[in-house]
C-alpha cells in the first residue's frame, strides 16, 4: 500500500479550485433576489428625507386607492401590535417604523406590500408624511454640546445623548509612564465612516404557512441562527416554528449581521397577508440606513523613551454611533474589542477610554470587515507609531522592531489583558523590507526629493485578535460565541457536512471538505458541505469577525475526528484485532506491524451500515461544538510605496507587498484572495471610499455616484508573502485571516502618503487622502480634517 | 398563448399601458408585453426567470447586471426592455453551450477570479465582449475594459489574470 497524497485528494495545503464557483460561473446561483416562491408579493420601504423630525401625522390613504397594493404599514400600526421597537444585538433598541419622530435620514417611516415592486414603489410616493425638522447632529462634538437635543427621548433615564462610557487599562500606571517619559507623541484624527456595501444589498422573504405555523424566511444573514433566535423573541413565534434559510450571499462584509427592520416588516406583512413577502433593499436604502462602519475620533498619546522604547499608551475615542447602537457587539465590550490595540508591541502599561454617542445619522458601528472594531484599534495603532518614529527620528522599522514582542516572549499578555499566542513579528519585518528593498527604496526617495519628486514609504504592522470566543469572555445577548460541525459519512464513503457558520464568498464548500480529507482521507470531491439553513445545520454563531476557520473551522476538524474515533472501532472490528492494534496513516487503518493487512475508511463506512460488531450504535455520523480557548492571533506586515505629485495632491500607489501569518493555510488559493480582496478595501478607505454628511444630516455617499468605490482601473497590483507560525490551540494550527489586510492595510497607505509629504508640521490627513485634503497639507502646512459636516455644496 | 393555463389579470382601473417587444436572448426569439417603465434587468430576472442577471446599484455604476447588446456590454438596470426591441440579447445563461463552458467562465474558476459570485456574470460578458474585440489584450485593456464593474471582494488582480487566461485559450483554439 502506498499512502495518500493529501494534495491530490484536496486535503489541507492544496489550492483547490472552489466547488461553488460551478454555478456561480454558470449564472446559476441562489441569491435571494433569485428565489420566487407561488404567490409571492413584494415590498418597498419609504424613507425619511429628514434627519430629525417629529412625526406630525401619517396619510397612506392615497397609497391604498393604488390597484395592486395589498397592505400598507405605518408606525403607528406596528405599534398596535408593540412591534413598533425590536431590541438591537448590542442591548439597544431601534425603530422598526418611526411613530414619535425620525432620527437619521432613510430612516423607515412607512412600507408597502404590492403586487409587483413598481406598484409598491409608486404607492410608497403616494404616501404624505407632515414633519416637524428638529435641530440635527451629526457628530460628537455637537451630541456632547450643553444645548443638543437628546435624539433617544424614547429611553427612559437617557438625560444625554452618550451611548456608553467605558474604560480599560491601568490609568495611574499609565500616567506614570508618562512622567517618566522623555517624549510624548500626540496624535488626533478621525477614522471616517464608511459602509461595507456588498454589492448585493439585503433583503427577505417571509413566507408564514397558516396551516403548519412555521414561518420560512430566506435572508442575507450572516448569522442565521442568531437571527432565529432574534425572530424568535421579537415576533415571539417558537423557535422551532422558524425556519431562517441564507442562500447564496453576494458578499457581506459585516453589513448582513445585524437585524433590520425591512426583515421585520417582511415578517410581519407575510403573517398578516398570509402570503410569501419579498423585500429587496435598493442600493440607496441600503448605504443610507444599513450597518456602516467607522466614524470613530482618536485622541492618542505615546510615552517614549529617547531610545526608542514605548513606555506607555494612552488613547480615548469618541465613536459616532448614529441614531440607534444596533451592530452586534459582545457583551462585555462596549466598543468591540478595541483595546486589542498595540497588542503585537511590548508595551508595559495603557489606558483606554471610550465613549459611545448617539448621532442623527444611520445606526450601527458594525465591524466592517473586522473583528469588532479592531480596523480602528490598528489603524490608530499604526498611525500613532509612524508618528512617535518621527517624533524621536528614528527609522519607521527599526522603531517596531525594537518594540515588537520578539518570538520568546509568548504567551504574551497586552497591556489591555488578552493572550496573545504565537508569532514572528520580526521575521515577518524581514520578509517585508527585502520584498520592497527598503535601502534602496530610502536611498531613492531622498534622490527623488532632490528632483522635487515626492516618494513615500508607509508600514504597518499588526495583530489582531480573530476568531470570537471562547465562551468565558464572548457573548451575544448571552449566547455564547462557539460554533459547530455535523458530519455524517455514508455508506459508500461519500459524506455531507454542515456548520453553523456561512460563507459568503469565503469558498466554505471548497475548504471545509479539505479539512476533512485531512482528518479522515476522504478526497475532498467526495464531501458536500452545506451552511446557513436553521433547519438542518447545527446552531452556531455565524460567520463575521474572520471567526470561520478559528472556529467552525476547528469544529470541522474535531468532528472528523470523532468519526475517525468510530471508525476506529470498526476497522478493528473488520481486520480482527484489538482496537489497541489498529494504526492510523491518512485514509486507512492498518494493523500494528503487519501496514499490509488494513480497511480503508470508506471501507470502515460501509461496515458501519452492513456489518458493525455486535453491541455497536449502526452509522458513522457525529456533531461537534466547538468552544476556542483563546482567540488566534494572526499577523500582517503591509508596506506600500507612493509617489504623490505636489501640483495636484494626486497620488500613485507605486507597490504594495503584503506579509501575512495566518498560521496554517487550509488552501492557499483562497487565503491569497481574501488578502487582495482585503488591500483593495484599504486602498478603498485610504483614497476615495467614505460616507460623510453635511449640517442637515444629509448623507453624502448614498448613492454609487457619490460613494466611490475602486475598480480595476484605479486598483493596484499586490505582492503577497507569507510566514507561517501555526496556532498552538487550533486543531489544525490555523487563525483567522478574512480581515487582517483590511484591518491593517490602510494605514501602510496613509503612513506612505505622510511620508512622501515628509513635513513635520503636518501630522495628520484624515482619511480618505482625497487630492484636495493632500493638496491643503502641502500648500498650508497643516493637518487636514475631514469630520464632518461638509459643506453641502462639495 | 405559451402554456395550457395563463391567467388573465383583470384589466386594472388606471390604464396601464402595454407595449409589445421582441428580443432575441441567447439565441431564441422571445416576445413579451411589457410596461414601457420596465427596466431591462427586470424583464430579464422576473419576466423570462434568467437570475445570472445581477442587480447590484440601480445607477449603471456596480455593473452586476452587464449583459451584451448585439454584442455591447450594456447596464441593463438602466435600459428599458422597450429600447431593447428588435435586438439580440446574451446573458450569462448563453455563455457556455450545454456541454462546454466558455473560456472565460473557465478563466475565472481557474484563477480564482470569484469569491461571493455576485459580480461575477457582468464581469464575465464585459470580458467577452473585450476580447471578441481584442483576442490579445495587454494588462491595463483588460482593467480598462473592466472598469464599469465593480467587485468587493477579489480586488481585480484575479480577476485580470483570468481573463488574460481566457484570451489565451481562445487564441490557441482559434490557432487550431
Amino acid at each position: 500500500m502506498t499512502a495518500l497524497d493529501e494534495i491530490k485528494i484536496g486535503g489541507m495545503g492544496a489550492s483547490r479550485k472552489r466547488v461553488e464557483d460551478n454555478r456561480f460561473i454558470r449564472g446559476k446561483g441562489n441569491y435571494v433576489d433569485d428565489i420566487v416562491l407561488p404567490g409571492m408579493l413584494h415590498m418597498e420601504i419609504l424613507r425619511s428625507p429628514l434627519a430629525h423630525a417629529r412625526i406630525r401625522s401619517v396619510d397612506a390613504s392615497k397609497a391604498w386607492e393604488i390597484p395592486g397594493v395589498r397592505l400598507v404599514m405605518t408606525g403607528e400600526m406596528m405599534a398596535t401590535r408593540n412591534l413598533a421597537w425590536m431590541p438591537t444585538l448590542s442591548y439597544d433598541t431601534q425603530a422598526v417604523l418611526a411613530t414619535d419622530k425620525v432620527r437619521f435620514q432613510g430612516q423607515e417611516v412607512a412600507c408597502v406590500i404590492a403586487d409587483d415592486p413598481y406598484i409598491a414603489k409608486d404607492a410608497c410616493e403616494a404616501i404624505v408624511v407632515d414633519y416637524e425638522p428638529l435641530p440635527v447632529i451629526v457628530n460628537p462634538t455637537q451630541a456632547m454640546a450643553a444645548d443638543a437635543p437628546i435624539i433617544r427621548d424614547d429611553k427612559e433615564n437617557q438625560h444625554d445623548n452618550v451611548v456608553y462610557d467605558w474604560e480599560v487599562g491601568d490609568r495611574a500606571g499609565t500616567d506614570r509612564a508618562f512622567e517618566q517619559a522623555d517624549v510624548i507623541s500626540k496624535l488626533e484624527l478621525h477614522y471616517p465612516r464608511s459602509h461595507p456595501s456588498p454589492i448585493e444589498c439585503c433583503g427577505s422573504i417571509a413566507d408564514f404557512n397558516r396551516a403548519t405555523s412555521k414561518l420560512t424566511v430566506y435572508m442575507t444573514s450572516q448569522a442565521p441562527h442568531i437571527i432565529r433566535a432574534a425572530v424568535a423573541l421579537v415576533a415571539e413565534i417558537p423557535e422551532h416554528m422558524i425556519r431562517i434559510v441564507s442562500p447564496d450571499l453576494g458578499g457581506g462584509f459585516g453589513n448582513k449581521v445585524p437585524v433590520y427592520p425591512g426583515y421585520v416588516m417582511s415578517i410581519l406583512a407575510s403573517i398578516l397577508l398570509e402570503r410569501p413577502v419579498k423585500w429587496i433593499e435598493d442600493k440607496s436604502g441600503n448605504l443610507i440606513s444599513t450597518g456602516f462602519g467607522r466614524d470613530v475620533y482618536l485622541h492618542g498619546q505615546m510615552a517614549l523613551r529617547k531610545d526608542g522604547k514605548i513606555l506607555g499608551v494612552r488613547m480615548h475615542t469618541d465613536a459616532d454611533h448614529g441614531a440607534f447602537f444596533s451592530d452586534a457587539q459582545p457583551s462585555k465590550f462596549k466598543i468591540g474589542l478595541m483595546h486589542s490595540t498595540f497588542a503585537c508591541y511590548d508595551i508595559p502599561t495603557a489606558h483606554l477610554t471610550a465613549r459611545g454617542m448617539y448621532t442623527n445619522k444611520a445606526p450601527g458601528g458594525v465591524a466592517y470587515r473586522c473583528s469588532f472594531r479592531v480596523t480602528e484599534a490598528m489603524f490608530f495603532q499604526e498611525r500613532m507609531v509612524h508618528a512617535a518614529a518621527n517624533d524621536l527620528g528614528m527609522d519607521q522599522a527599526e522603531f517596531r522592531r525594537l518594540n515588537f514582542v520578539r518570538d520568546d516572549d509568548f504567551p504574551h499578555r497586552t497591556p489591555f489583558g488578552f493572550l496573545t499566542d504565537s508569532g514572528q513579528y520580526g521575521k515577518c519585518l524581514d520578509v517585508g523590507l527585502a520584498a520592497i528593498g527598503y535601502q534602496d527604496f530610502l536611498k531613492e526617495k531622498e534622490e527623488a526629493r532632490k528632483h522635487g519628486r515626492l516618494l513615500g514609504i508607509g508600514l504597518s504592522s499588526m495583530t489582531e485578535p480573530l476568531g470570537a470566543g471562547n465562551s468565558r469572555e464572548y457573548d451575544i445577548l448571552g449566547i455564547k460565541m462557539f460554533d459547530s460541525a455535523e458530519l455524517r459519512v455514508h455508506m459508500t464513503g461519500k459524506a455531507i457536512l454542515r456548520t453553523g457558520a456561512k460563507s459568503q464568498g469565503q469558498g466554505h464548500e471548497t475548504t471545509w471538505a479539505q479539512i476533512v480529507a485531512h482528518e479522515l482521507g476522504l478526497p475532498a470531491e467526495d464531501v458536500t458541505v452545506e451552511e446557513g439553513d436553521t433547519d438542518t445545520a447545527p446552531f452556531g454563531m455565524g460567520t463575521y469577525a474572520s471567526r470561520s476557520t478559528p472556529v467552525a473551522g476547528a469544529a470541522v476538524a474535531m468532528v472528523s475526528r470523532k468519526v475517525r474515533a468510530k471508525a476506529r472501532k470498526l476497522a478493528a472490528h473488520l481486520l480482527e484485532v484489538s482496537e489497541e492494534d489498529v494504526e492510523w496513516e491518512l485514509g486507512r487503518f492498518y494493523v500494528r506491524g503487519a501496514p499490509d493487512r488494513g480497511v480503508t475508511i470508506q471501507e470502515c463506512a460501509m461496515a458501519a451500515y452492513s456489518n458493525m460488531p455486535d453491541g455497536m450504535e449502526p452509522g458513522l455520523e457525529n456533531v461537534s461544538y466547538y468552544d476556542p480557548p483563546n482567540l488566534t492571533w494572526p499577523f500582517g506586515l503591509y508596506i506600500v510605496t507612493v509617489e504623490v505629485d505636489p501640483a495636484t495632491g494626486v497620488w500613485d500607489v507605486l507597490r504594495v507587498v503584503a506579509v501575512d501569518d495566518c498560521g496554517v493555510r487550509i488552501n492557499p488559493m483562497i487565503v491569497e484572495g481574501q488578502i487582495m480582496g482585503g488591500l483593495t478595501e484599504a486602498f478603498a478607505m485610504a483614497s476615495m471610499q467614505f460616507i460623510t454628511f453635511d449640517a442637515e444630516g444629509n448623507c453624502v455617499g448614498s448613492n454609487y455616484m457619490d460613494y466611490l468605490l475602486p475598480t480595476a482601473w484605479e486598483t493596484p497590483g499586490f505582492e503577497l508573502h507569507e510566514v507561517v507560525t501555526p496556532c498552538p490551540h487550533h486543531p489544525i494550527g490555523a487563525k483567522g485571516v478574512g480581515e487582517c489586510a483590511t484591518v491593517g492595510g490602510p494605514a501602510a497607505f496613509v503612513n506612505a502618503v505622510m511620508d512622501a509629504i515628509g513635513d513635520s508640521a503636518v501630522r495628520n490627513i484624515d482619511m480618505p487622502l482625497l487630492p484636495d485634503r493632500v493638496y491643503q497639507a502641502l500648500t498650508e502646512r497643516c493637518d487636514v480634517s475631514g469630520a464632518p459636516p461638509v459643506r453641502s455644496d462639495d | 398563448m405559451s402554456s395550457l393555463y395563463e391567467e388573465i389579470k383583470p384589466t386594472p382601473a388606471s390604464d396601464v399601458p402595454v407595449r409589445r417587444v421582441t428580443i432575441t436572448v441567447n439565441g431564441e426569439k422571445r416576445v413579451a408585453e411589457v410596461e414601457p417603465r420596465l427596466l431591462l434587468a427586470h424583464l430579464i430576472r422576473q419576466g423570462l426567470r434568467l437570475t445570472g442577471t445581477h442587480t447590484g446599484c440601480d445607477t449603471s455604476n456596480c455593473g452586476a447586471c452587464t449583459v451584451l447588446l448585439d454584442g455591447i456590454p450594456i447596464k441593463s438596470c438602466t435600459m428599458l426592455a422597450v429600447q431593447a426591441d428588435g435586438h439580440a440579447v446574451t446573458t450569462v445563461e448563453g455563455l457556455a453551450t450545454a456541454s462546454e463552458l466558455h473560456p472565460v467562465q473557465e478563466g475565472f474558476k481557474d484563477e480564482h477570479g470569484l469569491q461571493c459570485g455576485f459580480c461575477t456574470p457582468g464581469m464575465m460578458l464585459a470580458a467577452k465582449a473585450l476580447l471578441d474585440a481584442n483576442p490579445d489584450p495587454t494588462e491595463d485593456e483588460v482593467r480598462w475594459a473592466l472598469s464599469g464593474n465593480l467587485c468587493r471582494c477579489t480586488g481585480y488582480q484575479n480577476i485580470v489574470k483570468s481573463v488574460l487566461w481566457a484570451a489565451e485559450k481562445l487564441r490557441s483554439q482559434s490557432a487550431s
